[in-house]
């Protein structure tokens, strides 16, 4: 799958002999590959013709490099667009500095954020913090059970409250954490739909009660062109610290990446790969880029030269 | 409010966020590039994918000039969907007892909702439903069912975390044979389609049912969740291939996701949609009707 786009390309560079500029017209088929390969990759309709804009006009013109053939000069630029537009070199980190320190997780139904609380309360219980779980999904059958069960596997508890009322479990559990001395509080909420409104009130209402060190939006990394609808939505209400992509251990091609990023502003922090405890990892941008365009071995090539 | 209003209301949500009016804003044009390059935008933002949105325009540009009685390109492209779509209904009359439903999916996509729904749909028919807890893997996936159980009054049948999930597909259906009831029910643990030791779990439970009950699974079902990309292919043709999909359920179109990727799914691999999920609750469950769901897709407004 992932040889695809350069198989193309290579194509459609051949005619281009040497190492001559490259030119609107020299560049046109290789445009439509790469638009084509980030519409497949499910990078969203307008974030596409942007991205292709941007390219074509740093593409024309510019001269291609010693040890590049022109088909990897383009590459290079879309690549390099590419990193930028998923925030480059930046370090996004979670960030936590108050004690305790709280982190609240968001997003659509069945996205991943029971799974990441569990993933993010271990990471930290390994680093030495004392970490506690909070079940503040009062709707869903059994949420409240799915988290109780996770914090047992990993030995971390889970304050439950009444079980009823989400905003009475999150007050409560600011005092329980206090005086059990626990540094990092992770607060599991239930999955809303981003057009909710009264669900997407309790959310503000939960983060004014917390005041949250980071409020992460969790997203399937599957999800096609209405990403940027609900992530907007959701950073809109909330003012969002980042994100985290999940199930990223499939074959998706993780275009939500791009555009998520493109509309909010605010950067994808940790990526799920799996459902085992342990698959929770930092985020590099360059590590995507090649899974996004769709080829592998060509950028790893022009990262030496 | 009866269940198609519902359903109406569901997709209204989002038809209005996006494409409000969209008719008249195609309704008297002509089928130029300018609006060829809007229909494309809306087929690929629905997730429909570029390949078969561009066949689709295709299809629609011959028939335009074939056919001048559309006064609206719209409303072509529409009745173009409709006709694309296969109609296949999930079985309300069955001959078979009990009648086997599988129910798979990736993980998170609404598998153990929708067969709560569906426990729902066919008690509401006067049918005894058995619901087999056969995710034995995620976290409190067995309370989850068990929970919807109780509040359905249906009968579940579970095993502990970590267990067989092929034993308890078993019991389920020696339970439903020795009490003579209609339908078992059976939810099985989310995977992705990447993972061939989790497929091959599945394989298993499908031949389990297939020797217990002559014919069966009679429904074989992939949850798709509404808000999936271009990966909603790669999923369909790996479950298809590793179990035989007859069927696909499209879930949470209460957003604003348009679920384009199922009419590619039925487009590309003749896998019909069946049903349609639009809440979190047990009636939010439609039959699929391809005139509203094409209609949702394209923001074309229902009363005409
Ligand atoms: N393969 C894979 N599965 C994951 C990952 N993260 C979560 N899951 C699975 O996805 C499903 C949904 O995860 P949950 O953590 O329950 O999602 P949620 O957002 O809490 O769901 P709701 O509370 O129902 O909104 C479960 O089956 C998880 O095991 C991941 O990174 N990879
Ligand atoms: N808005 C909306 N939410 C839904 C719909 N169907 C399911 N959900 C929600 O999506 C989440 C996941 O649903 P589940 O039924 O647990 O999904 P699953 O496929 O069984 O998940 P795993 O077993 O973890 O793989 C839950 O929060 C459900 O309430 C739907 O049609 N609309
Ligand atoms: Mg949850
Ligand atoms: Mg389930």
């Amino acid at each position: 799958m992932f040889e695809n786009l350069q198989k193309k390309l290579t194509g459609v560079f051949k005619n281009l002999s040497g190492k001559g500029k490259l030119s609107e017209k020299n560049i046109k088929d290789a445009v439509r590959e790469v638009k084509l390969s980030l519409l497949e990759a499910d990078v969203h309709y307008k974030v596409v013709k942007e991205l292709i804009d941007r390219v074509k006009e740093e593409a024309i013109g510019s001269k291609v490099l010693e040890s590049l053939t022109p088909d990897q000069e383009f590459i290079r630029i879309v690549r390099d667009d590419l990193i930028e537009l998923m925030g480059g070199k930046e370090n996004n980190k979670i960030t936590i500095s108050r004690n305790p320190g709280f982190i609240m997780l968001t997003g659509l139904q069945g996205s991943g954020k029971t799974s990441t609380a569990a993933k993010l309360a271990n990471f930290y219980k390994k680093k030495g913090k004392n970490p506690l779980l909070v079940a503040a999904d009062t709707y869903r059958p059994a949420a409240i059970d799915q988290l109780v069960q996770l914090g047992e596997d990993i030995g971390i508890p889970v304050f439950t409250g009444d079980r009823v009322n989400a905003l009475k479990i999150v007050e409560e559990s600011k005092k329980y954490a206090e005086k059990l001395l626990h540094d990092i509080v992770i607060v599991d909420t239930a999955g809303r739909l981003h057009i909710d409104e009264k669900m997407m009130e309790e959310l503000e209402n939960i983060k004014k009660l917390i005041n949250p060190d980071e409020i992460l939006m969790v997203v399937d990394s599957m999800v096609g062109q209405d990403a940027v609808n609900s992530a907007k939505e959701f950073n809109d209400k909330l003012d969002l610290s980042g994100f985290v992509v999940s199930k990223l251990d499939g074959d998706s091609r993780g275009g939500v990446i791009i555009s998520i990023r493109y509309i909010t502003g605010k950067p994808v922090k940790l990526v799920g790969v799996g459902e085992k405890i342990d698959d929770l990892e930092e985020f590099y941008p360059d590590r995507y880029v090649g899974r996004i365009l769709g080829m592998g071995d060509v950028l790893s090539f022009i990262e030496k030269v | 409010m009866g269940i198609f209003e519902k359903f109406k209301n569901g997709l209204s949500k989002a038809r209005n966020t996006i494409f409000k009016n969209i008719k008249t804003i195609f309704s008297g044009k002509v089928l130029d590039d300018d609006v060829l390059e809007e229909l494309e935008e809306i087929l690929i933002m629905s997730d429909m994918g570029v390949e078969v949105s561009h066949e689709i325009l295709e299809e629609l540009k011959s028939r335009y000039k074939a056919d001048n009685s559309y006064n609206d390109p719209l409303l072509l492209l529409r009745d173009i969907l409709v006709e694309n779509l296969q109609k296949d209904e999930v079985v309300n009359d069955f001959q078979q007892k009990p009648y086997v439903i599988l129910i798979v999916g990736v993980n998170g996509s609404g598998k153990t909702t929708t067969a709560a729904k569906l426990a729902k749909m066919y008690s509401s028919q006067g049918k005894e439903v058995v619901l087999a807890a056969a995710d034995t893997f995620r976290a409190a996936a067995i309370e989850q069912l068990k929970e919807w159980g109780n509040r359905l009054n249906t009968t579940v049948i579970a095993h502990q975390k970590g267990s067989d999930a092929a034993a308890v597909v078993y019991d389920a259906i020696t339970h439903a044979k020795s009490r003579g009831k209609d339908i078992v029910l059976i939810d099985t643990a989310g995977r992705l389609h990447t993972k061939s030791n989790l497929m091959d779990e599945l394989k298993k439970i499908r031949r389990v049912v297939e020797r217990e009950v002559p014919g069966a699974p009679h429904e074989t079902l992939l949850v798709l969740d509404g808000t999936t990309g271009q990966n909603g292919i790669s999923q369909a043709k790996a479950f298809k291939e590793a179990i035989d999909i007859t069927g696909i359920v499209v879930t949470k179109l209460d957003g604003t996701a348009k679920g384009g990727i199922a009419f590619a799914i039925n487009h590309e691999l003749n896998i019909p949609i069946k049903l349609v999920g639009f809440g979190e609750k047990e009636d939010d469950l439609q039959i699929f009707d391809p005139q509203s769901y094409c209609n949702a897709l394209l923001g074309v407004d229902e009363v005409e």
